[in-house]
Order: C-alpha cells, then sequence, then structure tokens
C-alpha cells in the first residue's frame, strides 16, 4: 500500500476564498506510524479527507496503490476499503438500533455475504475490547461515552483497512479511556501491521507511539521526519504554537541549564534513567 | 464550507432604512404588501416600484443582491406567466395554431399577475435585507405582546425564534460531518432511485436528530441556570425606541398605501 | 460560613441503578479555588449540578449561601449565585451575536438596560472577548465560545462559578484561553472557582484538589497532598501531571528532590 500526493492544493470557495492546502507532496508506505500534527486550521482535517477521498483536491493528483483518485471515475468504495477513516467524536455517528448492526454498517455497504459480515462484527469488536456476545444485541445508545466510541471505532475496523486515520481519537475521555485507546493503536501497528494516521493535540501520544512526525501550519508541511529530530526543532515547533512531548521539554530545559541529558527521548524510564545518571555523575550547577 | 454561512439574507449598514425600528418595518411591510393587491393598473404598479427604488436607494443595497433574491420564485413567475397568457380568454385574438391560442387579456393578466408577484418579493426582500434576524425576532416579540393577555406565548415564540437561527449552522456542519463520516464507511447518499435515497439517509438523519436532542437537552440545561424563567419579568440589553423618523416613515407609507388603495 | 456546605448528600438518578453520589460532606470557602477530579461515571457532574439546583438531593442538604435548594423560592437567587458553565461550548450559547449572549443572565433577572450593557461590556472585557461583541457564536473559536459562555456568567455578578469539564472539547491552545481566564477570575476578582476537569495539569493551581470515586468522596487536600500518592490515584484510573510521576521516580533513584507540581519547578529543583 503506497499513497502518494503530488503538489495537491486545495481550495475552499465560500464567498471568500480560502486555500486550506499548498502544494503538498507526501508519501505514505506500509507499516508507517505518522502522527499529524498542526495548529485547528492547519490544513490536517483537508489533508484526511483528501486521502479518503471525501474531497477533490484543486489540482495534483493522490495515487493509492497506483490508482489515481482524483480522476473522474475511480471506484471510491475501492478507496474506502482501504483507507478506514475515524472522525472526532465518532460515537456522534452511531445510527442503529443494535452494536452488531451498527459495526455492520461498513462491511454491508462493501456488498459482503451476511457470514463474513457477522465474522468481521465479532472480530472488530473484540479488537476493541468489547465482548461480542454480550454487546452485539444492545443499543449503541445505552452505553457509556467511552464505550461509544468503541463501537464507532469497531465500525471502521470491520471494514478491514490497510490503513486507519484518526482524527483526535481520545478527545474527552478520561485517562484511562485514554490508555485503553493508545494500546489498541499499538496493538493495530504491532500485531495487525496496519499503517497509521494520527491526528493529535497531544504531543506525548504522537512522541510515544509515531515513528514519523508530519507538522503542519497553513497549509504546509513544516516538517516531516522522525518524532526526535522534529521535537528537537523546539524553538520552530513553539513559534507554531504547538506543544513539545512533556518529556521533552524537561530534558530540553535541563540539557539548556547546562546538565547535559538527550534530549531525544519520549518514555519516563528512559528519562528518569538519564537524568539520573547525569545527576550522579555531574557535578551540580 | 458551512462556517461562513449567513442566516436569511441580512446585509449589515446603517443606512437610514437599516436604522428604523423593526416594528414599524414590518408594520410597514404589510401595510404596502396589503396596499399591492389593491392596485388595479400598471401606473399603480410604476408608482410602487418608484418606491422601492427610493428604498433601494436609501438603503444602499446593491440592486444586484435584491434581483438574486428573486431567483427562488422564477418558476413560478414563469408559471403563472404561461397559464394565464395560454389560458385566460378575452379581448382580441393575438395568435392562434391549432387548437391553442393566446387573447389580449391573458397576455394583460398574465404580465400583471407577474409584476405583482415580483413586486411583492422585492418588497418582503427589502425588509429582511435591512432588518437582522435578531431585530426581526424582537419586533415580532413586541408586535405580539398584546396578544399574550388571550394566551399567546409571545416571548417564548421569539425565544424559540432565536434558538433556532442560533443553531442552524452548528446543525448544518454537523450534518455535513456526519455525512463524510458515513461515506468513510462505504454509504451512498447520492445514487439509486427515490425510495433508496430515501433509506439511505437514515445514517444521516437519525444522528444529526440525536444530536439535535442532546444539544437541546444540554441547551434547557445551561438556560436554566441561567436563571431563565419563561419571559415575565425579562428586560432586554436593547429595548426599542421609536423615534421621528420611524412616525415620518409609517405617515409617508400610509399616504402611499392609501393612495393604492383609493385610485 | 462557608460559601457552599454539602451535607451528607445522595442522589440517585433512578432507583433501580446504584446511586450516583453517596453521603458527600463538603464545604468551600468563598475566594477558594476547587478542583475536582475523577474518573467517568465518578459522579463529578452529578455534583456540580446540585450546586446550581439543577438537580435536588435525594438525602441530605445543599446549603448555598445560607440558602437551602430546597426552598424554591431561592432558586433564582442560588443560580445568580452560583453559575455554571458546561463542557460543550456549542450547546450553551442561546444568542446569535457575543453580546445578545451574555446579556442572557441579566435579562432573565430582570435588571434594566443601562445595567445590562455596563455588565456585558465589563464581562467582556473580564475575560478578553470585547472585540468580538457582534461575532455570532459559531464563528468562534471553542476556546473563544467557552469565554463568551464564562462571560455569560460573571455579567449575572456571582460569587462562584462552577465549570464542569470546560476544556474536554478543546485544543491546547483553547485550554490555555479558558484555564488563564478562570485564575484571573479567582486572583483578581475574587470569584470562587470550582472546576471539574481529567486533565490533572490543570489542577496543580488549585488551592484544594476532590478526589472522586463511584459517588463518593474519596480525598481531599491540597495539590501537593493529593499528588503525593500516586498509586493511590493511578488505582483509581486517573494521572498525575508528568512532572509529579517524573519527580516520584527519581526519587525512587535517591535523588532528592523536594515537593514540586510543575515543569518549571522540577527542572528548578534538579539544576
Amino acid at each position: 500500500m503506497l499513497i502518494e500526493l503530488k503538489n495537491v492544493s486545495h481550495i475552499y470557495d465560500d464567498g471568500q476564498v480560502t486555500e486550506a492546502l499548498r502544494n503538498i507532496n507526501l508519501t505514505i508506505r506500509e507499516r508507517e506510524f505518522i502522527g499529524l500534527v498542526g495548529h485547528t486550521g492547519s490544513g490536517k482535517s483537508t489533508l484526511v479527507q483528501l486521502l479518503n477521498g471525501l474531497i477533490k483536491p484543486s489540482t495534483g493528483t493522490i495515487t493509492i496503490d497506483g490508482l489515481n483518485i482524483t480522476e473522474g471515475k475511480t471506484s471510491l468504495l475501492g478507496i474506502r476499503r482501504k483507507i478506514g477513516l475515524v472522525f472526532q467524536y465518532p460515537e456522534h455517528q452511531l445510527f442503529e438500533e443494535t452494536i452488531y448492526g451498527d459495526v455492520a454498517f461498513g462491511p454491508r455497504n462493501l456488498q459482503l455475504e451476511e457470514e463474513e459480515v457477522e465474522i468481521r462484527v465479532r472480530e472488530a469488536l473484540e479488537l476493541v475490547g468489547l465482548d461480542y456476545e454480550e454487546f452485539k444485541d444492545r443499543s449503541p445508545f445505552n452505553l457509556s461515552g467511552g464505550q461509544q466510541r468503541k463501537v464507532a471505532i469497531a465500525g471502521v475496523l470491520a471494514m478491514k483497512p490497510e490503513v486507519l486515520i484518526l482524527d483526535e481519537p481520545s478527545a474527552g475521555l478520561d485517562p484511562q479511556g485514554r490508555q485503553q485507546l493508545i494500546n489498541l493503536l499499538e496493538y493495530l501497528y504491532e500485531e495487525k501491521g496496519m499503517t497509521i494516521i494520527l491526528v493529535s493535540h497531544r504531543m506525548e501520544e504522537i512522541a510515544r507511539l509515531s515513528n514519523r512526525v508530519i507538522v503542519m501550519s497553513e497549509g504546509e508541511i513544516i516538517f516531516d521526519d522522525r518524532p526526535e529530530k522534529v521535537f528537537s526543532e523546539v524553538e520552530r515547533i513553539r513559534q507554531l504554537g504547538l506543544d513539545l512531548p512533556e518529556i521533552t521539554e524537561i530534558l530540553w530545559r535541563l540539557n539548556k541549564k547546562g546538565l547535559q541529558v538527550r534530549t531525544d527521548l519520549f518514555s519516563l524510564t528512559e528519562a528518569v534513567e538519564e537524568i539520573s545518571k547525569e545527576l550522579r555523575g555531574a557535578e551540580p550547577c | 464550507m458551512l462556517r461562513n454561512i449567513t442566516i436569511g439574507q441580512y446585509l449589515a449598514g446603517n443606512s437610514v432604512i437599516h436604522n428604523l425600528d423593526p416594528r414599524m418595518k414590518i408594520i410597514i411591510t404589510i401595510m404596502m404588501i396589503t396596499a399591492l393587491f389593491f392596485i388595479d393598473s400598471f401606473l399603480g404598479y410604476a408608482l410602487f416600484f418608484l418606491a422601492v427604488i427610493i428604498i433601494v436607494y436609501l438603503s444602499r443595497i446593491p440592486p444586484i443582491r435584491i434581483l438574486r433574491g428573486l431567483k427562488p420564485v422564477l418558476f413560478l413567475v414563469m408559471l403563472t406567466l404561461i397559464l394565464h397568457v395560454f389560458f385566460t380568454k378575452g379581448g382580441d385574438l393575438i395568435w392562434r395554431w391549432g387548437f391553442i391560442s393566446i387573447e389580449s387579456e391573458g397576455l394583460y393578466t398574465g404580465f400583471f399577475m407577474v409584476t405583482r408577484i415580483l413586486l411583492l418579493v422585492v418588497f418582503t426582500s427589502l425588509l429582511t435585507l435591512t432588518t437582522s434576524p435578531l431585530e426581526l425576532t424582537d419586533g415580532i416579540e413586541y408586535l405580539l405582546g398584546p396578544l399574550k393577555r388571550i394566551g399567546v406565548p409571545a416571548s417564548e415564540l421569539a425565544m424559540m425564534m432565536t434558538i433556532a437561527l442560533r443553531f442552524i449552522p452548528t446543525l448544518l456542519e454537523e450534518a455535513d460531518k456526519i455525512m463524510k463520516a458515513q461515506m468513510a464507511r462505504g454509504a451512498d447518499f447520492e445514487s439509486g432511485n427515490i425510495v433508496k435515497r430515501a433509506r439511505n439517509l437514515i445514517p444521516l438523519l437519525v444522528p444529526l436528530f440525536i444530536s439535535a436532542f442532546r444539544r437541546a437537552d444540554d441547551l434547557a440545561l445551561a438556560m436554566e441556570s441561567r436563571c431563565y424563567h419563561g419571559g415575565e419579568g425579562r428586560t432586554r440589553l436593547y429595548e426599542l425606541k421609536i423615534g421621528i423618523r420611524d412616525f415620518i416613515a409609517l405617515g409617508l407609507s400610509i399616504i402611499l398605501s392609501l393612495i393604492f388603495i383609493i385610485f | 460560613m462557608a460559601l457552599i456546605e454539602l451535607r451528607g448528600v445522595d442522589f440517585s438518578y433512578n432507583e433501580m441503578e446504584a446511586p450516583a453520589l453517596k453521603n458527600i460532606n463538603l464545604s468551600i470557602e468563598a475566594g477558594e479555588f476547587v478542583s475536582i477530579i475523577g474518573g467517568n461515571g465518578s459522579g463529578k457532574s452529578t455534583l456540580a449540578k446540585l450546586l446550581n439546583v439543577l438537580l435536588l438531593p435525594s438525602a441530605g442538604e445543599v446549603i448555598v449561601g445560607g440558602m437551602n435548594t430546597f426552598a424554591e423560592e431561592n432558586w433564582l437567587k442560588i443560580r445568580q449565585k452560583v453559575g455554571m458553565v458546561f463542557q460543550n461550548p456549542d450547546n450553551q450559547l442561546v444568542a446569535t451575536r457575543v453580546e445578545d449572549d451574555v446579556a442572557f443572565g441579566p435579562e432573565n433577572l430582570g435588571i434594566p438596560s443601562p445595567e445590562i450593557r455596563k455588565r456585558v461590556d465589563q464581562a467582556l472585557e473580564a475575560v478578553g472577548m470585547d472585540r468580538f461583541k457582534d461575532y455570532p457564536p459559531h464563528n468562534l473559536s471553542g476556546g473563544q465560545k467557552q469565554r463568551v459562555a464564562i462571560a455569560g456568567i460573571i455579567a449575572m455578578e456571582p460569587e462562584c462559578i462552577v465549570l464542569d469539564e470546560p476544556t474536554a472539547m478543546l485544543d491546547p491552545q483553547g485550554r490555555r484561553e479558558v484555564m488563564d481566564t478562570i485564575h484571573y477570575l479567582n486572583k483578581e476578582k475574587g470569584i470562587t472557582i470550582i472546576h471539574i476537569t481529567h486533565f490533572m495539569e490543570e489542577t496543580v493551581g488549585a488551592d484544594r484538589i476532590v478526589v472522586m470515586s463511584q459517588g463518593s468522596i474519596d480525598k481531599i487536600g491540597s495539590p501537593l497532598e493529593i499528588f503525593r500518592e500516586i498509586d493511590d490515584l493511578k488505582k483509581l484510573g486517573l494521572d498525575v501531571p508528568l512532572a509529579v510521576e517524573m519527580a516520584h521516580e527519581l526519587r525512587k533513584k535517591g535523588i532528592k528532590i523536594p515537593d514540586i507540581l510543575s515543569i518549571n519547578e522540577l527542572v528548578d529543583s534538579l539544576c
């Protein structure tokens, strides 16, 4: 699976013309975990919708597995089978009477046999940690917010996409719900071999999970590199009004004050190890 | 996208017309439109049209905006014209082809009716173009005020209108989002026959309704916590004040209406 | 006398289910900044609604400024004293223009028009939204909408504002705007703040933190006291601010660090 964007621009025409994306060139390869960050209005959502064929670029081409999706006649259903998109607050799109029905919506749209649909619903629910037998006949509207979100994500997973795009999937969840979601993403990436594009404001999540970070601002890609590299551009990141991962922030400040710690660590254990090693070795500063 | 949607067709401005009291504007509009139905000659229409031109000039509204407002009624206008031209009989025969004929009476009535519809739409749009929805609601609330005594909940109706206006953009945005999310799951909103299409709307409509109810619930709670307890004893940030120029405008339109009605 | 007192409060939404609140005793003094934390379903939102008479206790009583919430004649006065800001910024703005929305509360209280004008202007200035007074709410960012909602409460001249997860739906910038605003109101205007959140970083500036779990108050204390017990919080499915956790881990490695709450304090104490 290979997604390629060549010179893609997108303009919204809503009375005044706003350029949402400017000349984007981007290649997404198999088994990448991409963190997509940027201010609200930086063009992230537009980019994400382009990848799924929900909107068409004003200029430029997008190819998915060699197939040009910007041409008129491409089957969009084919694209949506390959690229799953989980919108912000996906639980707001639930509509069926039963959880089974809701999760089955996508697979049924793909014209699958009902047996296959059932297998997929079962798998998807179990992936998000909901017991199939217990939940399948319940109404999605009687669940807690966190569970509703799981059902909604299962609805996308049931389409078995090769690429999964998630827009702020942890927004509004409590710490526990957030942790479960992170575990799910890790599992999908490590065990299921999915390519994942995570749009998030939570830099800790981005830094810990992704192996490539794309930073957008005003419709352009500012950085596209490994997380250690991107988050070492401290001044620029701040200029763009974005946060650093807190661990990076601490390490970076210590470093600036003269403690020779590495600043490219994103896990707490590693950072603690590094700081204590340095503190013991060095004379107090 | 849907972010910059404007409600109604209000064009903000600071002209004499904009600054008239909304209650006066509503009364004048009703009066003039009633008068319009009494006009029985093209000369009367010409006078009415002159009045419209003067108001447009005073309001500084670009005439193109008014013309654009006529687009939705174009079909109705054409239909009226065709029906009258071909089916109203009387007067001289103008044209005949087989059993189809056009007679002068039909032509006259056709154009007469069309002029009436056009003037009607133009005059009402003058009201909505120069009065913000907010002022309109306020005006309606005051005008319905006397009906409170016979149990018409005027303030509550006005509140409902305000809330509707407030939430239209929010719900449109939401509809767009839900539609895209369902399309990402392979939903198809575009193909199939009418029955199929209607059924395909369920994944859009159900979440939209649920969301609207949730919002209504939240909003009711928020309003209650902000001491809303119906219209009784409520004061307003802007109190409507009627000034001399409102009376001048009213006087002028009374004279004008009388002319139309009498002649 | 405390501004708000809850005495032995129980609350159930429905008799079949477990009570949402069990035996809550809590008093809040005028001028305090209190954060309430707890996982989803811990009862924190229910608690908030009791303070503003949106709900009445099933048992026990809630006293606001000496007034019992059971007495219906007190309701308007209590709601004027204790204003409430909700999670979803869209679902609490009523009017089609910012200043009309801010005027909504005072209008309901029957305040004369010139006085409303004054209050609306002052309230919008206090939250830094005076430039936007003619905007329709749907053209504002989430953080801006929440600030307008806060202004709508301030215009009622309350003694206390209860905020129920006001930042949950905002981006980092919006969260900062809202947090700065409520700290400003607490410090400069002396307004009591009760702030419900599940972002632990937002609680470090509070005077007291109330930890809720399964409908009961688990702990009450200063941020330092509360965050000292990291393991307890984690058991409740809660986090601690990263700086606190890092200090905790470093101490385990034998590094001496005083009590800290923020990244600044951590960095300063290390180096």
